[in-house]
């Protein structure tokens, strides 16, 4: 028992150590995500202090952007672990090794929506009110106490995955399978639940006709498979780039067929909303007419939603073309529909909910500096973990780090690999 | 096996490693000290909730020993700030009682006395000014929201052509708010009335998102009361001062109500639009209303919320 406590302890201290040491280009990376995150957290006290009305939102539009960036970076977490589907049910080798890195992508994301979550409560202070027990979890009247739950939940499965892997890889040793496996197929499920539970919260409200439309739960899905894998695509060539870590073209084209045809699904649920709710010209399309078309002299939003729907279908033709079987274009189409579904999952579906308000005034909102900047380094703070996350699962899967090479000099992290270590992820 | 120290990286000399060693050390320092930088405006907290407020419990677990010390906590800390004890009391609803509210469209001219009498009862915020009903100036012939002006300033009221329709909490007896609260920081109490625990709130503002009549309002800064302004009788579930980051909304003057007083919006009407009482009680003016007029309205009847609030007509 000590002993394994003990070698945990020096596993972990490896990991610890290899996050900190690099070259000039990973310092210089670090440092600048370090120091956005800072600029993030100053802006979050100065919200602590003043309270929410430094941001842009109001009475009227009572969420923003926070919101809107959970919103996208669930889709993110939940489509990061389809990755999964490909490996475990048609055994797809390609894609073996890389699934830890959707995974660790699941949990930086979490982790981000968790922040952003929490950047969003009036009162942070009591966040324990929602712990069961000592606290009145609403479950299950609520839905964001499902989302509490969820959320968290999907944290602690994708946690388990990936540090039982790695772990079990540095040991160099088979992973049980009932260790894992289970876990593994939950997640794909949960992963599910998380975001359509995520597309509940908004569904469930019949006061707000622009989000209780049941079509709402398949968009989720559908742009969340979008945006999720595209990400896993550039992740995977950054990677590749930068650590001499072997990652296939085929693998990434897997993934381009995945990007592909949820762009398709998601093209075409946009076009059967934008139909319902022009063509049958009820009062209840208001909220539609001031995204697309502007309300009354009032069209923030319109730019951004065709800009999104531009950027969408341009992705939507790339991707469909053999072009994109070229990993240039494949990136453009990535970085497009990424942008796009932020765009339409964060302007375009939580603001104009709110507009124009119940009782048919229309006000506005465009988020402040500050909110911005606690995105912002809510953001950097995502990628420091993922990038951390990174630094220390790449040597460990490339053998590198591994119990056998304990007390042997230690790695400076990117010198060309000597002894490439051929053994894959134990299946 | 026996944990070993990484040995010092092949290429090093003393030198080196001392360099290297300052480097960390100097790299360390700057982060701290730019963590500390970016805290800073903390500094400017004053009123973060103290231990007894942060580790207070449920509103419906609290005995009434808790209940008392709370009160005391609460007068003690208004006194503090505004320098008058108040007189807080924790009202409960009373048996055979249900609250509604008619509101009497032909009678209603616009004039907004109501607003600002729930402001000055209430205790709300001055700065930035929260207002928990809104008077919709509406074209004749229609009862759609989205055709109401919000915002009108007239020199006279009436205008002609006109009708006006004031929209409040409609205390409905099946709240989307309620259901939405993932902390069960509001609820619906027996006597009809749905509340809100401002000490139990997180401020997720989901139960505002989920009115449909656009009831509720969220203090996205600090309240600001004029020390002369402000109302020493209050209650837990009504018009005691807020703090930054909770929710509120009308709560049908609980501290008047349930003590056998009418509503201050009520009273201050000029024409005498507003009618309240018990609509279990059949001799009460809310009863006879319900028997003798033809038409109710139900704002947006058909979310299915069945609002304690009803509109009618004289003629
Ligand atoms: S009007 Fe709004 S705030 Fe009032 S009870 Fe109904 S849903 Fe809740
Ligand atoms: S803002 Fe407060 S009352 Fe409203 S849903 Fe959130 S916790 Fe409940």
């Amino acid at each position: 028992m000590i002993t394994a406590a003990r070698n945990y302890m020096i596993f972990i201290r490896r990991c610890t150590r290899i996050a900190f040491v690099g070259d000039w280009r990973y310092y210089a990376w670090m440092g600048l995500l370090t120091v956005i995150s800072l600029l993030g957290l100053n802006a979050y006290a100065k919200q602590l202090v003043h309270g929410l009305i430094v941001t842009g939102m109001s009475d009227e539009v009572s969420w923003g952007v926070y919101i809107a960036n959970f919103t996208f970076l669930v889709g993110v977490a939940a489509a990061a672990v389809m990755m999964v589907i490909p490996v475990y049910i048609y055994d797809n080798e390609e894609l073996h090794d890389l699934v830890i890195f959707g995974e660790l992508l699941a949990v930086a994301a979490i982790i981000m929506c968790l922040a952003f979550v929490t950047v969003d409560l009036g009162r942070p202070d009591r966040f324990w009110h929602l712990i069961p027990g000592i606290g009145q979890l609403n479950f299950p009247r609520s839905m964001l106490s499902w989302d509490v739950i969820v959320l968290n939940g999907y944290l602690l499965l994708n946690v388990h995955i990936c540090g039982y892997l790695l772990y079990c890889r540095y040991q160099n040793k088979k992973p049980g399978k009932w260790f894992y496996i289970p876990f593994v197929f939950t997640a794909i499920i949960w992963a599910v639940s998380i975001h359509t539970v995520t597309a509940f919260l908004y569904v469930g409200l019949g006061g707000r006709p622009f989000w209780n439309a049941s079509i709402v739960g398949p968009r989720f899905l559908a742009s969340a498979f979008t945006a999720g894998p595209a990400i896993i695509i550039l992740a995977l060539q950054i990677i590749r780039h930068y650590t001499h870590y072997r990652i296939t073209d085929k693998a990434l084209l897997t993934l381009r067929s995945i990007v592909q045809v949820s762009m398709i699904i998601n093209v075409f649920l946009l076009v059967c909303e934008v139909f319902k709710e022009f063509y049958s010209g009820t009062t209840h399309g208001v909220s539609a007419r001031y995204l697309f078309v502007g309300l009354h002299g009032h069209h923030a939003l319109v730019p951004w939603i065709w800009t999104a729907i531009t950027l969408n279908l341009v992705a939507m033709v790339i991707l469909v073309l053999p072009v994109s079987r070229s990993l240039r274009w494949l990136d453009v189409a990535c970085v497009l529909s990424i942008v796009g579904i932020w765009i339409e999952k964060g302007m375009g579906l939580v603001i104009p909910g709110f507009i124009p308000t119940p009782l048919g005034a229309i006000v506005e909102y465009v988020p402040s500096l500050n909110e911005t900047l606690v995105c912002l380094g809510i953001w950097a703070f995502g990628l420091l973990c993922y990038t951390i996350f990174l630094r220390m699962s790449v040597p460990i899967l490339q053998g590198r780090i591994a119990k056998s090479n304990e007390g042997q000099p230690e790695i400076q992290g990117d010198e060309p690999e000597t002894a490439p270590v051929a053994d894959p992820l134990p299946h | 096996m026996t944990p070993t120290l990484p040995p010092p990286d092949d290429k090093t000399s003393d030198a080196s490693m001392s360099r290297r060693n300052f480097l960390r050390g100097a790299a360390a320092f700057g982060g701290l000290t730019a963590l500390a930088a970016s805290l800073a405006p903390l500094r400017q907290l004053e009123d973060f909730s103290s231990s007894e407020e942060f580790l207070q419990k449920y509103y419906k677990e609290l005995t009434p020993d808790d209940m008392t010390k709370v009160i005391s906590r609460i007068e003690r800390e208004v006194q503090k700030e505004y320098g008058i004890r108040p007189h807080v009391r924790d009202l409960k609803p009373m048996d055979g009682v249900e609250f509604v509210y008619c509101l009497n469209l032909t009678r209603c001219i616009g004039c907004r006395k109501c607003v600002h009498a729930c402001v000055n009862e209430n205790n709300q915020s001055r700065n930035p000014e929260i207002q928990y009903i809104r008077v919709l100036k509406m074209p004749h012939g229609s009862m759609d929201v989205e055709k109401g002006d919000h915002t009108y300033e007239a020199k006279s009221v009436p205008e002609k052509g006109f009708f006006y329709m004031p929209v409040q909490c409609q205390q409905c007896q099946n709240p989307p708010c309620v259901k939405v609260c993932p902390v069960n920081a509001t609820w619906q109490e027996k006597d009809g009335i749905t509340v809100i625990d401002y000490d139990w709130c997180i401020g997720c503002r989901y139960c505002e998102a989920a009115c449909p009549y656009w009831a509720r309002r969220f203090n996205f800064t600090k309240p600001e009361i004029p020390k002369e302004r402000l109302n020493p009788n209050m209650a837990y579930l009504g018009n005691r001062p807020r703090k930054q980051g909770v929710m509120e909304k009308c709560h049908f003057c609980i501290q008047r109500t349930r003590a056998g007083k009418y509503p201050a919006c009520l009273e201050v009407c000029p024409v005498g639009a507003r009618k309240f009482g018990n609509i279990l009680d059949p001799e009460s003016e809310v009863s006879y209303i319900m028997r003798e007029k033809r038409v109710f309205i139900q704002l947006k009847e058909e979310m299915g919320t069945s609002p304690r609030f009803f509109y009618y007509f004289d003629k």
